[in-house]
């Protein structure tokens, strides 16, 4: 069992697994960039109606949500500062405020959903199948768009919480960070690809 | 030679005894070796029922009208065959067995840099391929739109669908996973003196593979994940009704079906890049030439999926510019084969199984390659787009690539895995009436595809008739041949003559330790060369 432990120390390669969740980044964002390319083709032939559409978006809940994102992206790099100055207590205070900030953010996009949901717009409802064809695409866009994004969100979630009970049990130390790193990266991309997200649904009209 | 005192010591992996006993100590390994030899066989066993499913393809299309099936269950199973064949056989084939297995030999590792993760995209593999099976079996049938889900047919048919999409979706994943493993792998797992440009030329295309699907596959995830959105709740990104484009759906899909065919057929060139030197004892005629390549290849590869949809309605630029990208990507597969030919010349060529298949690639190889052509120029494309030449054409190149590629390097790697040897007479029997049924099979198909058969028609003009006989006699002389070649196989992995630690004289790494390798690989390190195909 000790020759096992030794073995693994010396197999251990922070670089390898650093590179490996760049690598996977990389797949995310190409996952989002083909709805991106979506987006343009129907933007182009459908310019006036999402222009209408866009307008139907409420731009405080939006920005709100982005600020949120944007601070999590903040604790979350704290946290890995702190448990690289060996403050474990700090470390999983910010966590904890990182994964509160999502639920915040989940929160709202309920809200949001719900609101649209309310007034019969949904994918596949009576009313939407009734739309002009850009404007019932606008918001398939958004739904799938947002939907995915969420998704993306409850993983990092997910993960984040992984990390906040291995910190506590002391896997995650301040020798042995990179799961943490990692973790902290993959947060920023789900933060990232909102940036992307909020401009193209939100502020452009 | 070096491996004369370690032989009585080491452990192969076949026999090394882990924390778990019986089964689970292979569906638990997160050895390299053993994960290769769960893809070995799960991928066999795929390969032989999609072989059969093709074969009764062919007894249906024996005589015109209905001979042995309906045409709805001829639907489903050239779907059937499809899906399995290239997302279950072809795409994981040679990357996650012979990669998995020789990639970190290769370049003197011990394993692949995540063995964990290499573990569970084996079983995200089974998950998907479990998907892919029960898609078949459930109530509303066998999906019935061809491997390639076209929209809006795909969006309206009653058929399972949400099923076969999920399953790809899935495959994709740990398509993705493998190739991310093996990128990171090679980065940093080398050995210390393994320079890039002193690796052997195998873990070179496995590498260019690699990058094709980490960077391909997200596009097919996306667009499949849009067909079932589209299924399920009517977002009509793809249903004109909606003002959704079907032909958005096949600008997508090819964004990464066309590469995927390179994630297929390089693997495949790297096998018989180390084929040929070592049956030929020669040093490898350009190896930065070959190395480029690959990468060329898997670049440039990207830029030509339009030529999949010359008829489909694009604009006259779009076309011509597929079209002279579809040309420029020949050019590396062509410097592949010429190099090929070259290091053979002077070479003292001893004609043993996996060289017959390496050759036989070769050959096949270069005819799927030059009817490619034909089909990547604007005017013969459209006299032959849809019809049974681009069947024989991407045979040539799948099952004559990269199915060749893949008996060749079950050859040449078979003892190095089982270490036993199999019966070279009996191989070679096998690989004639292989390589005979083969061209019996497919190569029909260019001609009366030239004369205007249809592809996936059920019933057809009588004119036609003579040529699906002989194909069909091809696919049975092929069966044939086939199972010939995997008893021998069978036979010689069980009851073979103990093979010893380099039977072919080969000059890269995995021939310097015993067979079958230690549970480590390399019980002291190995010994590096610049060139790893120092013959003279």
């Amino acid at each position: 069992m000790e020759n096992e432990l030794i073995h693994k120390e010396e197999t251990r390669d922070d670089t390898a697994a650093k590179l490996g969740m760049w690598i996977f980044i990389f797949t995310e964002l190409l996952l989002f960039g083909g709805l991106f390319i979506v987006y343009s083709v129907f933007r182009t032939q459908y310019s006036r109606e999402f222009h209408q559409a866009a307008l139907e978006l409420n731009v405080t809940i939006g920005a709100f949500n982005t600020i949120v994102l944007l601070i999590s992206s903040m604790t979350i790099a704290m946290a890995l500062t702190a448990l690289q100055k060996n403050n474990k207590k700090l470390s999983l205070r910010l966590i904890g405020i990182t994964i509160l900030m999502a639920f915040v953010f989940l929160v709202n996009k309920y809200f949001e959903w719900g609101a649209k949901f309310h007034h019969g717009i949904y994918p596949g409802s009576e009313l939407m199948m009734k739309f002009e064809h850009g404007h019932l695409l606008y918001f398939s866009l958004y739904f799938f768009m947002t939907g995915l994004h969420a998704l993306h969100i409850i993983a990092g979630m997910v993960l984040l919480s992984v990390i906040f009970f291995r910190i506590k049990k002391g896997i995650i130390h301040s020798e042995k960070y990179v799961f943490l790193e990692n973790g902290a990266l993959y947060w920023h991309l789900v933060d990232l690809i909102w940036i992307f997200l909020f401009p193209l649904l939100y502020l452009i009209t | 030679m070096i491996n004369a005192t370690t032989t009585m010591e080491s452990v192969s992996y076949l026999d090394h005894k882990g924390k778990y006993k019986g089964i689970f100590a292979w569906i638990f390994a997160t050895d390299h070796k053993r994960i290769a030899l769960l893809y070995l066989y799960a991928i066999s066993t795929f390969f032989v029922i999609g072989a059969i499913l093709g074969l009764l393809m062919r007894l249906e299309l024996i005589s015109p009208g209905q001979t042995i099936m309906t045409a709805q269950t001829y639907n489903g199973i050239f779907t059937v065959h499809g899906i399995m064949m290239i997302f279950m056989v072809v795409i994981p084939g040679l990357s996650a067995i012979f990669g998995n297995f020789f990639l970190p030999i290769l370049i003197g590792a011990k394993d692949v840099a995540f063995p964990r993760l290499n573990l569970f995209s084996w079983y995200i593999f089974i998950t998907g391929s479990i998907l892919a099976v029960l898609s078949q079996f459930l109530r509303s049938g066998p999906p019935d739109t061809g491997w390639t889900f076209y929209a809006p047919y795909s969006t309206a048919t009653g058929t399972n669908v949400i099923f076969a999409t999920t399953a790809a979706f899935v495959l994709g994943f740990s398509s993705i996973l493998t190739g991310l493993n093996f990128i990171v792998t090679i980065h940093r797992m080398r050995a210390p003196k393994m320079k890039f440009f002193s690796m052997p030329l195998f873990p070179w295309s496995i590498y260019a593979t690699a990058w094709i699907q980490v960077l391909a596959t997200p596009i097919i995830a996306i667009t499949l994940l849009m067909l079932i959105a589209e299924r399920l709740f009517k977002i009509g990104f793809f249903d004109p009704a909606y003002g959704g484009d079907p032909i958005l759906f096949q600008h997508m899909f090819w964004i990464y079906s066309h590469p995927a065919v390179y994630i297929m057929i390089l693997p495949a060139m790297g096998v018989i890049t180390e084929i040929i030197p070592t049956f030929c004892q020669r040093k490898v005629y350009g190896y930065k030439a070959i190395a480029m390549s690959s990468l060329a290849i898997a670049g440039v590869g990207y830029l030509v999926w339009g030529h999949h949809m010359f008829t489909s309605g694009m604009s006259e630029t779009a076309r011509w510019v597929f079209s002279l990208l579809t040309f420029i990507v020949a050019i590396p597969s062509a410097v592949k084969v010429f190099n090929w030919l070259a290091t053979m010349y002077k070479g003292s060529i001893d004609l043993k199984p996996p060289l017959l298949y390496a050759l036989s690639f070769i050959f096949l190889f270069s005819i799927g390659g030059l009817t490619g052509l034909v089909l990547g120029s604007l005017a013969t494309n459209i006299q032959v787009h849809d019809t049974s030449f681009v069947v024989a054409h991407f045979h040539y190149i799948v099952f004559g690539g990269m199915g060749f590629g893949f008996f060749a390097a079950l050859h040449y790697w078979f003892p190095k895995i089982y270490g036993r040897m199999y019966n070279f007479r009996r191989a070679n029997i096998a690989w004639g009436i292989l390589f005979v049924g083969f061209n019996l099979l497919y190569f029909p198909l260019f001609i009366i595809g030239m004369q205007g058969m249809p592809r996936r028609y059920y019933d057809y003009l009588p004119q036609f008739q003579t040529g699906h006989v002989i194909s069909t006699i091809g696919g049975i002389i092929l069966i044939i041949g086939l199972f010939l070649m995997i008893r021998n196989l069978v036979l010689g992995a069980r009851k073979g003559a103990k093979a010893p630690a380099n039977p072919w004289n080969g000059s890269t790494l995995e021939w310097q330790i015993v067979s079958p390798p230690p549970q480590e690989n390399f019980d002291e390190d190995p010994l590096i060369k610049n060139n790893p195909y120092d013959y003279e």
